[in-house]
Formats: structure tokens, C-alpha cells, sequence
């Protein structure tokens, strides 16, 4: 099917060959290649050593995803019964972090969470840290939530949550009315027919919210920089010293970042098989 | 045809203060095909909603077996429904989507002590009584394929089925058939007739294509700007209709002013006909019906009347001829062909004229000066061909 209008496909092609394509081809043969050029698979060899860090950042990655849709499901929901009004001024809430920089939002996580930053003060105020202090028999003067594993999960939800609830919104909210009239007429009371009608009927918002929210989560490392103190290093972390920090090791890193993808592509197809028996999932 | 199920009792109905339906006072017989027939937004589908239970009358009673049931929500009721666009479940396969409402119905344990616990449908009579509806849908084999895989027929069938499983008292159904093409929607009228008399339950139904109602009803319920106009056996609705509404909404009429001269005789264009109504006041102004294949065409020294061929068009069975008389149009339905210009004389039986008291409705229907307008003016194209078709069969 050729037409005219398809030359002007044509910009799109080109960035895409040389932003995003011939990225992936650089990254594959960083990867298998050694410092002093040649072929080699040392880089994968020596990857032994970050297993920890890379099960820590699945594992992070899978806890904010699972808070995501904890939380993010239950407000897509209810927002699909509320009137149109206040499913507008609901969608601008959710959008309205997303026009602040990224950086900007998880800096100001850091001075809520800080030793001394909003929420301490918040907790001493009304007496929060004293009560602990009494039940427990310590002596701690705030909470030490900055720089935890905590404080990156918190980062990953805040800043991923409009990409689960967007995707399941948009899907609940098309759903024909029609199917849970019958259902209803049909025997069902409310939970059945949430149960069996709407939420399966969902699974395709549901399977692209999980990846949305998974796929930036395994890889960031702004937000575990920032809000995790670089101690507890996650992938992205790890690739990033690679490239720009003391660790310069670009083919490492380029073998690092070619394993995480290969493991969320893996993922991603297993999760479209799985999804494959309800509606058309739409992925990646 | 026997038992009393249903009474809608003065039934109101209103949105944001916009009357929807005014006064309904309807009964169902048990095991009856009744249907809700008018053009859209005449009501019928606020009435269905109503008796499944989704909506609430403004005011007025449904009575169930005598029993109100105004605030009994769907799922408590012993009706189904099938939507107008089937909706099945798309996530679920063929016997899954039969087998919705059995797997949502609890009962008392039957072999249990006679007391509350309630226990779920076992498998295995689920399984017999999905095979069984599939029989009587004749789509056994299909139970493991998606809706979506089906032509718009077979998910018709699908949707009675799941309906019928739960082994209704009455079946609502909303236009099944609005969304299928001609040929299968005459072959799922005859399907749907011989379900229901297979199963033997209620079927109201609701459409606004008149040929469907005449072929499958007992009892149509003729439904305009919220009120019934007329309920009767198709053949009452057909030839006696209670005013112009009715007597243009089914099939086509030639509806002419008219004076009862006396029982028996009714004056139209200065002439007296014989008729075979009477009970009228003595020249009482009525409006005449005469359906356009109860006319005869004869010479002109023998007609009745006399007029002028205006406009012929050839139908297959016949040609549809527009003749005037003195200014006013008129349809007839002849196997003759008459040139357009010729001077013809009618001729009509007593028994085809019948004889309506005025309404609301007189001088808005039956004059067809505007012939070819009136096709097009239809908002629903499909009405247009539905009624051309019915002509055909007439």
C-alpha cells in the first residue's frame, strides 16, 4: 500500500534509524567488545558480580509496579463512575505533576523526606516521633526515611503512577455499559459483576500500566540517586558509572544495558502471551 | 394464552422533567409474543427497561404475578433480557457467556436439610443445560469459540441463549434484530417465533420495523410520543386501526376525511360508500382508511371515483401507483399497468373501508402528494426499505 502521503513517513524513519536503531546496534557491539577493540564476551563474564544489583532493581521495580496498581486501579475505577466533571478535573490532577521536571519533583521529595525536611517536622509537630519513642524505648530525634529503599519505591510511584492509571483508565471508561447491564441482568451482584465482567475486560489497560510503570522503574537512576543516596546502586546506577562516573567502563555498561533489555523484552512477551487470551493487549 | 403475568399500571416516566412515557396501562399474558412497536423515542424501550428492572418509573406500578415489583433490582427478577447489540461478554467463549447466569445463581441445597444453606449450580448441570440451549439455538459445536468470531446471527443466538438458560418467566428483548441484514433478519424472525414457542415463556419485544411485529406477535402494543395507541392481534392492528398514527405506521394507507352519514355509510368526496362500520354519531366527521391493495382499478364509467394517474413505479409484485382525486394522492397497490396520465376508475369493497374516529392525528398522515419526499424524509433509511419490502409480501 503505497501512497503519497507516505513520504512524509519519511522524517520519522530517519530519526528513528539514527536515534533509536542505530543506538541499540552501538550498544551491541560496545557489549562484545573489549577496551582495546576486538571481540570478546569478558563483559558478560565479569556481570557476575552485579547479580545483586540487578535482582535489587527487578525487585524495586516489581514492589512500585505493584504499589502502582494497588493504588492506581481502585482510582481509575472510581474516577469512570464519577461525571464528566470531575473526571476532567481528576485527569488535570494527575497530569498536573507531570508538566514539573522530573528532577524538580524528586528534589522536592528530598526535602520532604530529609531528616529535617517537611515530614519530620511534620511528625515531631503533632507528636508522631515522641509516641514512637514512648512505644518503642528508643530515642530517635526523626525518621530516617530519606536514602532508603523506601524512599525509592515512594520516587518510582509518585513519578510513574499517571502511566497506570491513564492506560486503565481509558480502557474501564470505554467499556460498553451494555455488558454490565446484562451481567447484572443476568444474576450478578456488584462484586461479580466487577469480578467477572469489568476487571478482565480491564487486563489490557492493566498489562500496558504494568509496563509502563516497570520498563522506566528497572532502569532509572535519577530517583534512586536522589532519593536512595547512591548507596544501594540499582541498574541504572550501575550503567551510568560506566559511562560518565570513575567506574569508565562503556563496554561493561554497554553489555549491562543490552542483558536489562533483553530480561524486560523477555518479560514483556511472556506478559503478552499471558495476556494474549483477553483483548488484544496493546504493548511497548 | 391464558394467565395474567405482567400489569404495568399507570405508568409515568420522566426525564429532568421531560415526559417519556404518560399513562401506560398494559397487561401480559403468560407464554404471550408481545410487542412494543413506534418509531423511536415513542417510549418502548423506557418501557422494557422498566419491566427488566433498569430503570424506575417516575410513577405507576409493575406488577409481576400480582406482585409488586417496582424496587426489585434486575438480577432478583425472573427475567432476562437481550440487548440490542447482544453485548456478550467478549472475554468469555460461547459456553462460558450461556453459562454467565447459571454460574451466578445460588439455590437451596436440594439434598441438603430443607433449610437456608445455598449452594451453587454443580458443573455437570450446567454443562447438560448450555448443551441444550446450544440445541436450541442450533449452534452445537461453537462452544469454544469467541463471540467475536461470529457472524451477527450467531451472536444473536447466543445472546437468547444465555438469556434463556436461566429459564426465564419473560424474555425482554430490544431490537434484536435492528443490527442483522435483510435475508438473516427474516430468518431469525421465524427462529425467534419458533424459540419461543418451543420453550414456551414470554416474549416482549421491542422494534420499530412494523413487518417484524406482524410476523411474529400474538399482541402488538402500538406506542407514539410516549402512549399506547393501540394494542390488538397483528390482523385487529392491521385492519382496524384506531386512528391515522396507527393505520400509517402499519403498512401503507390512503387516509381521506370522511362523514358517517349513517351506520353503514360514510360520505368521502361528496359520495356516499357502503361500509361495513357503524356506531358512530349521525355525520360525525371520521377520518376513512384504505389500504392500497383493497382498491380496484375499473373503467372509467364504473368507478366510484375517478382520478388521474400521477406517478407509476414497478415494485416487482406490483406497481405502486399514485393517483389523484381532486387534489388529494392517493396509493394503489395493482398487478395492472396504467400509463402515467390515464384516466382511471376505482372501485372499493365495503369491507375495505374502515372507519376511524378523528384524533390529534387526523390530516397528518395518508395523503401521498409527496410520494417520493416521503422516502427520503424517513430519518431511518431502514424503515423506508423495511416497509417496501412488507409491500412486497402483501
Amino acid at each position: 500500500m503505497r501512497n503519497k502521503l507516505s513520504h512524509f513517513a519519511i522524517p520519522y524513519v530517519v530519526w528513528m534509524a539514527l536515534f533509536v536503531v542505530a543506538p541499540i546496534i552501538m550498544v551491541v557491539v560496545y557489549a562484545f567488545s573489549a577496551a582495546e577493540g576486538g571481540f570478546t564476551l569478558d563483559n558478560f563474564a565479569n556481570m557476575g558480580t552485579y547479580a545483586v544489583v540487578f535482582g535489587r532493581s527487578f525487585k524495586l521495580a516489581l514492589i512500585a509496579t505493584a504499589v502502582c496498581l494497588l493504588i492506581g486501579y481502585p482510582v481509575s475505577y472510581m474516577m469512570s463512575k464519577e461525571g464528566p466533571r470531575f473526571q476532567r478535573a481528576a485527569m488535570v490532577l494527575i497530569m498536573l505533576p507531570m508538566w514539573i521536571n522530573f528532577l524538580l519533583r524528586t528534589y522536592s521529595w528530598m526535602s520532604i523526606l530529609e531528616n529535617n525536611g517537611l515530614l519530620n517536622r511534620l511528625f515531631q509537630r503533632i507528636g508522631l516521633i515522641a509516641l514512637y519513642n514512648q512505644v518503642f524505648g528508643t530515642d530517635i530525634e526523626f525518621f530516617h526515611m530519606l536514602n532508603t529503599q523506601g524512599a525509592v519505591v515512594l520516587g518510582m510511584v509518585y513519578n510513574y503512577l499517571p502511566f497506570m492509571i491513564l492506560p486503565i483508565y481509558s480502557v474501564i471508561i470505554k467499556l460498553d455499559h451494555s455488558l454490565i447491564e446484562a451481567a447484572r441482568d443476568l444474576g450478578a451482584n456488584s462484586f461479580n459483576v466487577f469480578r467477572r465482567v469489568i476487571l478482565p475486560l480491564s487486563f489490557p489497560g492493566i498489562l500496558s500500566g504494568i509496563t509502563m510503570v516497570f520498563v522506566p522503574s528497572v532502569s532509572t537512576f535519577a530517583i534512586s540517586k536522589m532519593l536512595g543516596g547512591g548507596t544501594d546502586l540499582l541498574l541504572g546506577d550501575l550503567i551510568e558509572q560506566q559511562f560518565l562516573g570513575g567506574a569508565y567502563n562503556p563496554q561493561l555498561g554497554a553489555a549491562i544495558s543490552l542483558v536489562m533489555m533483553v530480561i524486560v523484552v523477555v518479560c514483556m512477551v511472556v506478559m503478552n502471551r499471558f495476556g494474549e487470551g483477553e483483548e488484544q493487549a496493546v504493548m511497548l | 394464552m391464558s394467565k395474567e403475568l405482567i400489569r404495568l399500571r399507570d405508568l409515568c416516566m420522566a426525564y429532568d422533567n421531560e415526559p417519556v412515557l404518560n399513562n401506560i396501562n398494559l397487561y401480559i399474558n403468560d407464554k404471550e409474543f408481545l410487542t412494543l412497536l413506534g418509531p423511536s423515542g415513542c417510549g418502548k424501550t423506557t418501557t422494557l427497561r422498566i419491566i427488566g428492572g433498569f430503570v424506575t418509573p417516575t410513577s405507576g406500578d409493575v406488577l409481576f404475578d400480582g406482585v409488586r415489583i417496582n424496587d426489585v433490582p434486575p438480577y432478583k427478577r425472573q427475567i432476562n433480557t437481550v440487548f440490542q447489540k447482544y453485548a456478550l461478554f467478549p472475554h468469555l467463549n460461547v459456553f462460558e457467556n450461556i453459562a454467565f447466569g447459571l454460574r451466578m445463581q445460588k439455590r437451596p441445597d436440594p439434598s441438603g436439610p430443607a433449610g437456608k444453606k445455598l449452594v451453587r449450580i454443580p458443573e455437570e448441570e450446567i454443562r447438560e443445560r448450555v448443551m441444550e440451549m446450544l440445541e436450541v439455538i442450533n449452534l452445537k459445536g461453537f462452544e469454544n469459540r469467541k463471540p467475536d468470531s461470529l457472524s451477527g446471527g450467531q451472536q444473536q443466538r447466543v445472546a437468547i441463549a444465555r438469556a434463556l438458560v436461566n429459564r426465564p418467566k419473560v424474555l425482554l428483548l430490544d431490537e434484536p434484530l435492528g443490527a442483522l441484514d435483510l435475508k438473516l433478519r427474516k430468518d431469525m424472525q421465524i427462529e425467534l417465533k419458533r424459540i419461543q414457542q418451543q420453550v414456551g415463556i414470554t416474549f416482549i419485544y421491542v422494534t420499530h420495523d412494523q413487518e417484524e411485529a406482524l410476523t411474529m406477535s400474538d399482541t402488538i402494543v402500538v406506542m407514539d410520543k410516549g402512549s399506547i395507541q393501540q394494542i390488538g392481534t397483528p390482523e385487529d392492528i392491521y385492519n382496524e386501526p384506531k386512528n391515522a398514527f396507527v393505520a400509517d405506521f402499519i403498512g401503507e394507507s390512503n387516509i381521506i376525511d370522511g362523514i358517517m352519514v349513517r351506520d353503514k355509510c360514510v360520505k368521502m368526496y361528496g359520495r356516499e360508500f357502503p361500509c361495513l362500520d357503524g356506531g358512530f354519531g349521525e355525520n360525525e366527521p371520521v377520518d376513512v382508511v384504505i389500504r392500497p391493495e383493497d382498491i380496484d382499478i375499473v373503467p372509467v364509467e364504473q368507478g366510484q371515483l375517478v382520478g388521474t394517474v400521477t406517478n407509476v413505479t414497478f415494485k416487482g409484485m406490483q406497481y405502486d401507483i399514485i393517483v389523484d382525486f381532486r387534489g388529494f394522492k392517493w396509493l394503489i397497490q395493482t398487478t395492472d399497468h396504467s400509463p402515467v396520465g390515464a384516466r382511471i376508475g376505482i372501485k372499493i369493497d365495503p369491507d375495505g373501508i374502515h372507519v376511524m374516529k378523528k384524533s390529534s392525528y387526523s390530516g397528518m398522515f395518508g395523503d401521498y402528494s409527496s410520494f417520493s419526499e416521503e422516502y427520503d424524509e424517513l430519518d431511518d433509511a431502514s424503515l423506508a426499505l423495511d416497509e417496501e419490502e412488507s409491500e412486497d409480501e402483501e
